[in-house]
């Protein structure tokens, strides 16, 4: 690696990279990413820095802790934090995962309800608020200790959205609203959709493989792959009944902030709310009167958008939301340039009518999860070009697809807002002068 | 343990060994169309999430939640040569022990074994642990699958990536 990393000075950071490894010419609608994006530990250590720790990022959402005392834990953003709410005040609180007296891990459940998090190492006590409740033999400490003090280390920034927690590590960063910019709407579709009221099915999707990141934030909303990538599970749903003549057609949209959506028609049914054969008769009734009621709460046009238009949806950096033959909530995160770890749940509409909820998993499982269908060739896919880097020879991926027209959902203008953004944000240490 | 004299006893979960070890050697094989002919036309085969063992299809979002039909669909899937992330194929080697039989009073028997299923592909190694729970039919003197479920004893799929084989 040639890149000198110790002589770049903070002051330089939000200087523009001379040589941007995200070469982007609208004149001549050329759009390249030099792949030391995905493969250099100086980018990845950069992107730590400047993108996990200077964004906003998923927690998890609120239906997952429905009680005074539930918690949860798990990293965000590669760091062990906890998310629990307060017995007293019905806050929704993260806080740093470490004790404050030595460092050990104070919540080591990965789920449960308690009014008290004990740190088993000396027995340090706090409550689901964070304040320090019990130190043994507390008289042994001088006057040098403020134990009020000593409380949990709260995430310097928590927000939530309708139901979405988001932490951010930077103190100085936008409130969560303004960040979110035009992926709010996005968002509103997905829970409004759902009646207003939606929760996290049980069991999650906790898989790794070895590719960047960044290649999984392109496929997760890359309609260009799906036919030929997905051949098998396309055969499988039309084994079934599933009719896709109708295609898929629509648009990326840019959302700001880097968040990107592609909307487009849907072949497939969906639970909310447009009925296939294969979700029997029965369904249809339930599916009609959910249609009609999004009819009557938000107009034919909204509504519309809601029951029959997918979405793929990224909010910058590390968060997919896709809704399209059931929703996923996804995490990415990379402990190394070569690896990601992926973490995803089913969400669902609160009350479901349980022959509904059941398809909707089926279409999870088979399409999204990764004991399915489609899931495990996307994996194959990614680690197959983090391979292919490894050869050298060629220096760029082109991702310019569709930079000529107005952005169908198959082009990749959705990617070009992620990437602008990330070029932004990683500023001279995205410079393909300084890394290798 | 109902009614089953121990000798008798011994007999079945013998039975049911050698027809567990004849399975494996038939998904080690990649014979998956002889596989499929063990299960029955009501048969299930499930795997439930990591954080979820217990976790019911209805409700709870499965890894696997195959009926006759998706199974089908999956060992069409895998003998093709578009299901990317298994061609070429793996080399697996589905070990099963700790055989139980947990109920032989109906004509349904519950099973239960420990597995290890190591697989080997292009340089890479992985290794799925955990426990079968069988519901097997009794037919011409062996068996049929009427349920496969296999639940995972890691506590996520990070060390395997996914469950692109059949456990």
């Amino acid at each position: 690696m040639s890149t000198n990393v110790q002589a770049r000075r903070p002051e330089e950071a939000e200087a523009a990279a001379q040589l941007p490894i995200v070469d982007d010419d609208p004149v001549t609608q050329r759009f390249r990413v030099h792949r030391s994006a995905m493969t250099s530990l100086e980018v990845h250590r950069a992107e730590v820095e400047r993108i996990f720790a200077k964004s906003w990022l998923y927690v998890g959402h609120e239906s997952e802790i429905p009680e005074p005392g539930d918690f949860v834990r798990r990293p965000v953003g590669g760091r062990p934090v906890f998310m629990v709410r307060g017995v007293k005040t019905g806050n929704v609180n993260v806080f740093h995962n470490t004790c404050t007296h030595r460092g050990a891990l104070v919540c080591r459940q990965e789920s449960g309800n308690s009014k008290v998090f004990q740190c088993f190492y000396h027995a340090w006590t706090f409550d689901s608020e964070g304040r320090l409740k019990g130190v043994p033999d507390r008289d042994a400490y001088a006057g040098g200790v403020n134990f009020d003090e000593l409380g949990l280390k709260r995430v310097a920034r928590v927000e939530s959205y309708r139901g979405f927690v988001f932490a951010s590590f930077d103190p100085d960063i936008d409130d969560l609203p303004s960040y979110l910019a035009g992926a709010k709407d996005y968002i509103d579709l997905v829970v409004d959709g759902c009646g207003g009221s939606v929760e996290i099915v049980r069991g999650t999707n906790q898989y790794s493989f070895a590719a960047n990141w960044k290649l999984l934030v392109e496929n997760s909303f890359d309609g260009y792959h799906a036919e030929s990538t997905h051949d098998t599970y396309f055969k499988y749903l039309v084994s079934i009944g599933t009719d896709l003549r109708g295609g898929v057609s629509g648009r990326a949209i840019d959302l700001g902030n880097g968040h990107a959506v592609i909307e487009y028609s849907s072949p497939w049914g969906r639970p909310v709310a447009k009925w296939e054969p294969l979700f029997g008769a029965d369904a249809r009734t339930e599916i009609d009167r959910l249609r009609a009621d999004l009819v009557a709460r938000h107009g034919e046009q909204r509504a519309h958008a809601m029951a029959e238009v997918n979405r793929n949806l990224l909010i910058y950096p590390n968060l997919i939301i896709n809704d399209i033959m059931a929703v996923t909530v996804r995490t990415l995160y990379p402990p190394a340039p070569d690896t990601v770890d992926v973490t995803a749940w089913a969400l669902a509409p609160n009350n479901e009518l349980a022959s509904l909820r059941h398809r909707r998993l089926d279409s999870f499982l088979t399409f999204l999860g990764p004991g399915g269908f489609a899931t495990p060739d996307d994996v194959e896919a990614l680690e197959s070009c983090q391979q292919g880097f490894a050869s050298g020879g060629v220096e760029w991926n082109d991702i310019s697809r569709g930079m000529g027209r107005v952005p169908m959902a198959n082009d990749e203008e959705q990617m070009r807002v992620f990437w602008r953004r990330w070029q932004h944000q990683m500023g001279t240490a995205a410079d393909r002068a300084g890394v290798q | 343990m109902t009614a089953v004299a121990p000798r008798q006893q011994a007999f079945l979960r013998q039975q049911v060994e050698e027809f567990l070890y004849a399975e494996a050697a038939l998904l080690d094989a990649w014979a998956l169309d002889d596989w499929l002919l063990l299960f029955d036309r009501d048969a299930k085969y499930e795997v439930p999430c990591n954080d979820a063992p217990d976790g019911d299809p209805a409700h709870d979002l499965m890894l696997i939640d195959d009926n006759y039909v998706r199974l089908t669909a999956r060992v069409t899937r895998l003998n093709s040569r578009r299901a990317h992330r298994e061609y070429p194929h793996s080399r697996t080697n589905h070990q099963v022990f700790n055989v139980s039989v947990q109920d032989a009073s109906h004509d349904v028997i519950s099973v239960t074994a420990s597995f290890t299923v190591w697989r080997f592909r292009a340089g890479r190694s992985s290794c799925y642990v955990g426990r079968y729970r069988y519901r097997l039919r009794r037919n011409d003197g062996g068996f049929r699958i009427a349920l496969k479920r296999a639940e995972l004893d890691m506590t996520d799929l990070r060390s395997v990536a996914d469950v692109a084989i059949i456990l």
